[in-house]
């Protein structure tokens, strides 16, 4: 496939639609915030299985009358799976077992699946721990790719990054998705993902200026892109398919994972194309910024 | 020669696990011998049960079976007779035939979320332990100054520091060189932070961080060490007890089905009693008798007041004496010393013993209504003198126990005391249960959708790349084999994140190959002939191919560092994913193009 699509030539409509996207994430992080999952806003979680449908009502009901105030009950996959979750200010860590004693009592045929119980000072530590993590990645990042491109592109591709992190994250809070530990996961492989194209990209960017003179910078990351399209939209489609396998044989437990992912190779998708571009084009990135440094003996000579 | 490392490794995987049961004495010093395995095989001779085989195996003994069903009747056979001599679990013996263990293959070990079971993370409270000590430490100074006469105005503990006030001049002084006498840990670090105020006579003392880290180290290693002693009485297969960062302790538990037993059993305390001995006089409503093996008697009356209880132990340990014989010291807190102080004197002459209270679980055959055999659980209490020594002083905070025997049995009279008194509480901080059935099932869906994932990744090349697509397709399997070679040669736990990484690097292997493919394209467009195209495809694709594979690599990394059980999971099959798909999408595809292509003349190429 060769294309030839003049994808500079929209640059601004993808800025202002990623400002648009940008804004709609941040206000909606910062108004609804994120609805944290077990392991960060600590808790218990007790997931039982009935050999028929359950009756959610009659659980709340059982819940409630055992003293419990603040509890979600939800059934997860199938009809005869319960989830119920409880938070617990407290720290207690017996809750489960109580719980499932008074479900098992209700119901002699209901089989525990699951309890969590992820006491409150663990969830912030944890929180704590995922956000630096981030931070440190994309800081190692930016340094190497500094070291192997030039800082316009490290600047580009950290851009990219934060452009595909916080788009997700915004998702996750918008449609009011658990955001626990394998989504974090799955947002550290975002980046990995994301940023494996935008170094193909760049690659062939850097590898354009350098060797052909006399176009204009849009021409030549206009003709970058196009050279990496049939990759880039391979890739991305080879990855899609085994996600939504994934998604759609891989159970419940890891269905936060596969979303986030499979958001996040779209958007990567599109932020390789676009973010990378437009910051170099916005930094007015030229042909001298990626010119190959002259032989180390003629540093020498400007020696005292 | 990479790959055929890879395969022979990733061979233990097909071997499919039998179901076995483990057996091992109920007292955890002893291991298993010759007379309980033919035990063993006796009992399941006698009922008939179709056992594959009865081994030895480091302490243990493990007997194979061929189905479930089978496992599940030795199992009820052998807890019916062995009852509590012996724990019996149920557990999965790998069937890795012997050549492949020789060069250290196994199968991969599966995470809690796949084989079932509970994981506990325990915090162990520093703050109290430290409390402790600091309120035995004021005591014990209180007393030392007393008996140098050294006048002191006031003592008090004030938070985490403990404050002194002297009369006079000289009183300041001497309880100064006194305490600098003592600020020397056995490492020949300061044990305190003194500050000195000569203007206002007062000294304030706190525990140096060196200090600090100590006690911190002697409690968590201490409930380390009452948890492994614990978690071995519930038989199971293969437990893990680590110390995580500086305070907290990971219990997992591979395939316990009975949590709250299991929580149970953790959570226990043992505890100590110190009680004087009885005297003959003594009615019969204020003594009780316990065993006691040194006496000739076999047992020893002791008084039912209970002067000190195992919270009030702070440390023992065991040393010499003057003479050089073992002895035990024990130091008490405040309270404790008080009452030991009251209880001793007038005491002079008399025994004190100590008794060593303990929970314990306890096997009943019994008959149920249709009169089947049922094995049912019973919880008691258990206790039993360790020590039974004459006071030979009124005693306080600190005392010493001489007589004890050998250094060796010292030893274990300081470990028997320090169990009883938990160093420092614990709670549970984090507790994670995953019922068989639903990591039974976690593990069937992980292998669909890696399967499902594979096959539509292999269809899509074919049918996008022709030959070249059979290529990446050989080297995409390859690299499959080569993650779980690597993962069972390195020992790696397979957690289901850690299959969603491993369908994550299918769908990413190919990228490499995909590279290299749109470069032969290109070269190809530009009029270079196939053979010149294919060489520069891949030398040109080479450089953006580690540049994008090491930036990965290095999110991945980071995710290692910061990620806990699971996430950690992904991590690791991430990163080997990556190294890997390179190695195979870089040199595999390679040598498997030459084989197609190399030394014929092709006039057109197809990619």
């Amino acid at each position: 496939m060769n294309f030839n699509i003049p994808f500079m030539r929209y640059r601004r409509y993808a800025t202002i639609g990623s400002l648009v996207l940008l804004l709609l994430s941040v206000g909606s992080l910062s108004f609804k915030g994120l609805n944290l999952g077990l392991d960060f806003s600590g808790g218990t979680l007790i997931e039982v299985s009935y050999e028929e449908a359950a009756d959610l009502i009659d659980i709340r009901d059982l819940m409630t009358n055992n003293g419990f105030d603040d509890f979600q009950v939800v059934n997860f996959g199938s009809n005869s799976d319960v989830l119920i979750k409880v938070a617990d200010k407290n720290g207690n860590s017996q809750l489960g077992d109580v719980i499932y004693k008074f479900l098992q009592d209700a119901d002699p045929s209901t089989e525990l699946k699951r309890i969590e119980f992820v006491g409150p000072q663990i969830g912030s530590e944890l929180r704590d721990q995922g956000g630096l993590g981030m931070l440190v990645a994309l800081g190692m990042i930016l340094l190497y790719v500094a070291f192997r491109f030039q800082y316009k592109f490290a600047l580009g591709a950290v851009a990219a990054l934060a452009h595909d992190v916080v788009i997700i994250l915004g998702l996750f809070s918008l449609l009011s998705w658990d955001f626990d530990l394998t989504v974090l996961a799955a947002l550290l492989a975002v980046i990995g993902y994301s940023l494996n194209d935008t170094i193909v990209v760049s690659d062939r960017i850097r590898e354009n200026f350098r060797g052909e003179r006399g176009f204009e910078p849009d021409q030549i990351v206009n003709r970058s892109i196009n050279q990496t399209l049939s990759r880039t939209l391979i890739t991305s489609i080879t990855t899609l398919l085994v996600l939504f396998a994934l998604f759609l044989f891989g159970g419940d437990m890891i269905k936060g994972f596969s979303q986030a992912l499979i958001i996040g190779v779209l958007v990567g998708t599109y932020s390789s194309i676009y973010v990378v571009a437009n910051m170099l084009l916005g930094l007015s990135i030229t042909q001298d910024d990626l010119a190959i440094p002259e032989p180390e003996g003629a540093e020498f000579d400007d020696m005292p | 020669m990479v790959l055929s490392i890879g395969v022979i490794y990733s061979l233990p995987n097909l071997y499919p696990a039998k179901p076995a049961i483990q057996i091992a004495y109920t007292d955890s010093g002893k291991s298993a011998d010759q007379i309980l395995l033919n035990q063993v095989k006796d009992i399941l001779q006698d009922q008939a049960t179709a056992v594959e085989s009865v081994g030895l195996k480091d302490n243990n003994i493990i007997a194979k079976f061929d189905s479930f069903n089978d496992q599940l009747a030795g199992k009820a056979a052998l807890q019916k007779i062995l009852l509590d001599e012996a724990v019996v679990a149920l557990n999965l013996e790998p069937t890795t035939p012997q050549w492949l263990k020789n060069i250290g293959g196994g199968p991969l070990k599966l995470g809690l979320d796949l084989s079932g079971g509970v994981h506990f993370l325990l915090e162990v409270d520093i703050d109290s332990a430290l409390d402790n000590r600091l309120e035995s430490l004021l005591n014990e100074y209180r007393k030392k100054f007393r008996d140098d006469r050294i006048n002191v105005e006031s003592s008090r503990k004030d938070n985490k520091d403990l404050v002194f006030s002297f009369a006079s001049d000289e009183d300041y002084n001497k309880a100064l060189r006194i305490f600098n006498e003592d600020n020397i840990t056995p490492l020949g670090t300061p044990l305190y932070d003194l500050t000195a105020n000569s203007a206002r006579n007062l000294i304030e003392l706190a525990y140096s961080q060196s200090a600090i880290k100590e006690i911190r180290d002697y409690a968590v290693g201490q409930n380390l060490m009452t948890l492994r002693n614990r978690v071995n009485e519930l038989g199971v297969s293969e437990p893990i007890v680590q110390r995580q960062g500086s305070s907290r302790i990971v219990v997992q538990l591979p395939g316990v089905q009975d949590t709250t037993a299991a929580k149970k059993i953790i959570g226990k305390t043992a505890n100590l009693e110190f009680r004087l001995e009885a005297a003959s006089t003594t009615s019969r409503l204020r003594k009780e008798e316990f065993d006691w093996q040194d006496e000739r008697m076999g047992s020893a009356f002791l008084e039912k007041n209970i002067i000190v209880a195992g919270e009030r132990v702070t440390n023992a340990s065991s040393g010499f004496d003057e003479s050089g014989f073992a002895q035990v010291n024990i130091t008490l807190d405040m309270q404790g010393g008080r009452a030991m102080q009251k209880a001793t004197n007038g005491n002079i002459g008399r025994r004190l013993g100590v008794l060593f209270v303990e929970q314990k679980n306890k096997s009943v055959l019994t008959q149920d209504a249709d009169g089947n055999d049922v094995i049912e659980q019973t919880s008691y209490i258990e206790k039993e003198i360790i020590s039974l020594a004459t006071v030979q002083a009124v005693l306080g905070t600190a005392f010493r126990i001489t007589g004890v025997g050998s250094p060796q049995e010292a030893s274990e009279l300081a470990l028997l005391l320090r169990a009883g008194a938990l160093a420092a509480p614990m709670k549970f901080v984090e507790e994670r249960t995953v019922g068989p059935s639903l990591g039974k099932e976690n593990i069937e869906l992980g292998v669909r959708s890696i399967i499902i994932g594979l096959l539509s990744v292999i269809a899509f090349m074919l049918f996008y790349y022709r030959w070249f697509g059979f290529a990446a397709n050989i080297a995409l399997f390859a690299n499959v084999v080569l993650i779980t070679g690597f993962m069972s040669l390195l020992g790696a736990t397979l957690t289901l994140p850690g299959i969603a990484g491993i369908v994550l690097t299918i769908g990413m292997a190919v990228d490499a190959n995909v590279l290299i493919f749109s470069r032969i394209r290109e070269e190809l467009k530009d009029g270079k002939d196939p053979q010149t195209a294919i060489q520069e495809g891949f030398s040109r694709a080479f450089v953006t191919i580690v540049d994008a594979n090491v930036t990965t690599l290095i999110a991945s990394i980071v995710l290692y560092a910061i990620g806990t059980g699971p996430v950690k999971g992904f991590a690791i099959t991430l990163s080997i994913g990556i190294l890997t798909s390179m190695f195979t999408a870089i040199l595999g595809t390679r040598a498997i193009i030459n084989l197609m292509y190399g030394n014929k003349n092709i006039k057109e190429l197809r990619v």
